[in-house]
C-alpha cells in the first residue's frame, strides 16, 4: 500500500477556504504538545501569543506598525510574482528608498525647510526604489540575466552603500563617530496618528496601497494583463500582451513601494538613518506575499498575522519566559503547515495498492 | 485567518481555567539583549551579570530579558514591552539601543533605564561602559613580545571609536617593545560571524601575522590560530577551550558588580542618572589568566595591569602622535581626555593602513 499525491483535475475551492484553518489547528496542536514538553501551560502560552496582543490598543498599534512595511512591500512583490517576474531584491529597494529619502532630510537638517520636505522624501524614495528595481528588470529583458540573482545581489550593494554613507559623509558630527545620521527634523518625520503611540501615517498609506492593488488587479485591463502573462504566457502572447513590458512595469512598481516603505520606516519609527534599519523586511515580505496568496486582501491579513506572531512572541518571552527560539519554531511550524495544507488545493492524497490481490491474500 | 485563530484559541481558553500569574511585590528588572545568549560572547557576558544579580538579590527582584532584539525599529517596541510588563529598571545592552531607549525613557519618566556603551543620557537614563582600551594595551605588550615575525593581525568589527581606540592602544603598547611592529587590520563589518572571522584570521596569517587579535565575538579566529600554531587573544569571554595552547589572555566583560550596585541603589531609592565608564580599577572588565607565555612576559603583563589599575600608567599618555605625524592635541592634561578617546577616529603613527570613512 502506498500513499501518493495526485494532481486534482481542478483546484478545490473548499480546501482553499478550509486549508488555513486546518493549518492553524495543526499548529495549535503541535505547539500545545511542545509547550507541555517545555513545562509551560499551553493555554497561557497560546493566550500570550494570540490573545494578549489583541486586547489593548498599545499592542494593536504595534502590530499595525510592524505590518506596515511588510504589507507595502508584499503588495509590490505580488504584482511581480503574478506576472512571473521574480523580484527577490525588495530588501535592497527598501534600503535605497530609505537612503534617497534620507538625503533630503540630511541636507535640510537645521534649516527652516517647510512642509514640502516629507512629501519630497516620499517621492524621491519611491523613484529611487523604482530605478533600483529597474536594473535587474532591464538586465532580464535586454540580456536575459536571471532577475532572481541580480535583484538579490543588489541587496548587498544597497546595504553596503547605506553603510558607507552613515559611516562617512552623512555621519552625525555630534555622534562620537558612531554610524548614524543625526535625528531628522520634525518636518522630515512621519506624523503620528495617536498621541503617545507609535502608529503613524505610513499605516494609512499601506491601506491605500492595498486598495489600489485590489482595484488594479480586479478592475483594470493592466491587472488582467499581469495575471494572464503570469498564468498563461502563450495565451498572453497571442493576446498581444508584451511580457517584457510587464516585467519592467511590475519591477518598477514593486521597487517604488519598497522604497516608499523604506523611507516611511526611517522617517517614522526609527527617526534617523543607520545600518540595520530593516530586520529583513524585504525577505519576510516574500513570505507575506505567498501567505496572502498574492491577493491584496490576503496580503493585508497575512501581514497583520505575521506581525501578531512577532508581538505575541515578545509577550510570551516576557510573561512566560518562553525562549525566543520557541517563537521562531512556532513561526516555522505555522508556515510549514500553511504551505503544506495549500498543496491540498491542487493535489489530493490517494492510496495506491500496487498489487491488491497479493496484498489481500496475505491477510 | 486571524479570526479563526482567535476563535480556536478562545475556545481552548474557555475550556481551561486561566489564572493570571500572581504579581509579587518584587522589583522587576528587565534586560534587552542583542544576540541569543549562547555560551560565550557579548550577550552571554551580560547574562552572566544578570545571573550574578539574581544570585545576590534574587529574593528582592525578578528579572526578565528579551534576547535577539535587532537594533532597528523593533528595539523601541521591545523596550516598551518590558516597561508595560512592570519592569522599573531596564538595562539595554548594545549601542544601537541608544535612541530607542531615550525615546521610551522620555515617555516613562518613572522608569529608570541603563544604556550600555552609548553617550545620550536623561534624568532617568544612565549610561555605562568599560575602558577596554586598557586591556588592549596589555595585550599589545604581550603581542609584541610573543611575535617573531613582528606582524600582528587585528580583526576589527566596525570602525567606531571603541574599536579604533583599542587598535591604537594595542599599537602604542607594542611600539614600546618593538618600535617597528606592524599591524594588519581586516574589518569584518560584523560583531559575530564565525565564517567571516575565520576567513579574516586565515588572511591575516597568510600575510605574515603570528599573533591574532580580535574585536569580534566568536572563537573562530582562536580556532584558526590554533590550527596554524599561532597565538591569539580571546574577546568578551574566556576562550581558552578553543585554543588551550593558543590563547594568551582575553578581555572578560564582567557586568555583575555594576548590575548589583545599580539594582541596590534602585531598591534603596537612591538611583540617579549617571555616566559610568569603568576601568580595571572598577572591575567593569577583567583579564583572563596570562597563559602560553614565558614568565618574563607574564610578569610584564601583570605589572602593566597593576600600574593601569593603580592609575600610574595611561595607555594614551601624551604626546600621542597621529598617523599624519602631527601631535594630537592633549586635552586631558598628561593624557588624552576621556572625550577624545570616546570619540577617537584617527590612527596613531605606525599603523600602515587607512581608517575606513576617513
Amino acid at each position: 500500500m502506498q500513499l501518493v499525491l495526485e494532481k486534482r483535475a481542478e483546484r478545490s475551492n473548499t480546501i482553499a477556504l478550509v486549508s488555513p484553518l486546518i493549518a492553524i489547528g495543526l499548529t495549535i496542536v503541535t505547539m500545545t504538545i511542545l509547550f507541555a514538553i517545555l513545562g509551560k501551560n499551553p493555554l497561557l502560552a497560546l493566550h500570550a501569543y494570540f490573545i494578549a496582543p489583541l486586547t489593548d490598543s498599545y499592542s494593536l498599534q504595534e502590530i499595525a506598525v510592524k505590518a506596515t512595511p511588510l504589507v507595502m512591500i508584499a503588495i509590490g512583490l505580488s504584482l511581480c510574482y503574478l506576472a512571473n517576474a521574480w523580484n527577490i531584491g525588495a530588501e535592497g529597494q527598501f534600503l535605497i528608498g530609505a537612503v534617497a529619502g534620507s538625503w533630503i532630510a540630511v541636507k535640510t537638517q537645521g534649516t527652516d525647510a517647510g512642509a514640502w520636505v516629507l512629501p519630497a522624501m516620499f517621492v524621491l524614495a519611491a523613484a529611487a526604489g523604482a530605478l533600483y528595481a529597474l536594473i535587474p528588470a532591464i538586465c532580464k529583458v535586454k540580456f536575459g540575466a536571471s532577475e532572481i540573482l541580480t535583484s538579490l545581489m543588489l541587496v548587498y550593494v544597497a546595504d553596503l552603500f547605506l553603510d558607507y554613507l552613515v559611516r562617512g559623509p552623512w555621519r552625525d558630527p555630534q555622534g562620537f563617530n558612531f554610524p548614524t545620521t543625526a535625528e531628522f527634523d520634525p518636518v522630515a518625520t512621519v506624523p503620528l496618528l495617536i498621541e503617545g503611540g507609535r502608529l503613524h501615517l505610513g499605516s494609512i498609506i499601506a491601506l491605500l496601497v492595498v486598495a489600489a492593488a485590489a482595484i488594479l488587479l480586479g478592475r483594470t485591463i493592466k491587472g488582467f494583463e499581469i495575471r494572464v502573462v503570469g498564468a498563461a504566457p502563450r495565451a498572453a502572447r497571442f493576446g498581444g500582451f508584451n511580457a517584457n513590458q510587464l516585467i519592467i512595469l511590475t519591477f518598477a512598481v514593486s521597487g517604488a513601494l519598497a522604497g516608499l516603505a523604506g523611507i516611511i520606516e526611517v522617517a517614522g519609527p526609527v527617526g534617523h538613518l543607520q545600518p540595520g534599519i530593516s530586520p529583513g523586511y524585504g525577505f519576510t515580505a516574500i513570505i507575506v506575499a505567498f501567505l496572502g496568496r498574492l491577493n491584496p486582501l490576503g496580503i493585508l491579513i497575512a501581514g497583520l498575522f505575521l506581525a501578531l506572531t512577532f508581538i505575541g512572541g515578545e509577550q510570551a518571552q516576557i510573561a512566560m519566559k518562553i525562549p525566543l527560539d520557541v517563537t521562531k519554531v512556532f513561526q516555522g511550524i505555522l508556515l510549514f503547515y500553511v504551505l503544506a495544507c495549500d498543496s491540498l488545493i491542487l493535489y489530493r492524497f490517494k492510496l495506491v495498492f500496487p498489487n491488491r490481490q497479493v496484498a489481500s491474500g496475505t491477510h | 485567518m486571524r479570526k479563526s485563530v482567535l476563535a480556536l484559541a478562545a475556545g481552548l481558553l474557555l475550556a481551561g481555567s486561566v489564572s493570571a500569574a500572581s504579581a509579587a511585590d518584587k522589583l522587576k528588572v528587565g534586560f534587552i539583549y542583542l544576540g541569543p545568549i549562547g555560551d560565550l560572547g557579548w550577550t552571554y557576558q551580560h547574562d552572566l551579570g544578570r545571573q550574578a544579580l539574581v544570585k545576590e538579590l534574587g529574593d528582592k527582584i525578578e528579572t526578565t530579558y528579551l534576547e535577539n532584539v535587532p537594533e532597528g525599529p523593533d528595539a523601541e517596541r521591545a523596550i516598551e514591552q518590558l516597561v508595560r510588563a512592570g519592569n522599573k529598571l531596564i538595562f539595554t545592552t548594545s549601542f544601537g539601543y541608544m535612541d530607542p531607549t531615550l525615546k521610551v525613557a522620555k515617555k516613562y519618566p518613572n522608569v529608570h533605564f541603563e544604556h550600555s556603551t552609548g553617550y545620550k543620557r536623561d534624568k532617568n537614563m544612565s549610561t555605562y561602559s568599560a575602558k577596554w582600551y586598557q586591556g588592549r594595551y596589555i595585550q599589545g605588550l604581550i603581542a609584541a613580545k610573543m611575535s617573531k615575525s613582528g606582524v600582528l593581525g587585528y580583526i576589527g568589527s566596525f570602525p567606531i571609536p571603541e574599536v579604533v581606540s583599542g587598535i591604537n592602544a594595542t599599537i602604542l603598547a607594542a611600539q614600546t617593545i618593538n618600535p617597528n611592529i606592524k599591524v594588519k587590520i581586516i574589518w569584518a563589518n560584523t560583531w559575530f560571524d564565525p565564517g567571516k572571522e575565520a576567513d579574516a584570521a586565515k588572511a591575516l596569517i597568510d600575510q605574515g601575522a603570528d599573533v591574532i587579535m580580535q574585536h569580534t565575538d566568536s572563537p573562530a579566529a582562536m580556532q584558526i590560530a590554533s590550527e596554524r600554531g599561532k597565538f591569539a587573544f580571546g574577546q568578551d569571554s574566556e576562550m581558552i577551550k578553543f585554543g588551550p595552547k593558543t590563547q594568551l589572555t582575553s578581555i572578560l566583560d564582567t557586568w555583575g558588580p555594576y548590575y548589583i550596585e545599580r539594582v541596590k541603589a534602585e531598591l534603596a531609592g537612591t538611583w540617579k542618572s549617571e555616566d559610568t565608564w569603568g576601568g580595571l580599577d572598577s572591575h567593569m572588565f577583567a583579564m583572563a589568566p596570562y597563559t602560553n607565555m614565558p614568565d618574563d612576559v607574564k610578569k610584564l603583563a601583570e605589572d602593566a595591569q597593576a600600574a593601569i589599575t593603580a592609575g600610574k600608567l595611561h595607555p594614551f599618555k601624551c604626546p600621542v602622535i597621529g598617523q599624519d605625524g602631527k601631535e594630537v592635541e592633549c586635552k586631558g592634561g598628561a593624557n588624552l581626555a576621556d572625550g577624545q578617546i570616546l570619540g577617537m577616529n584617527f590612527y596613531v603613527k605606525g599603523i600602515d593602513d587607512k581608517l575606513p570613512g576617513k
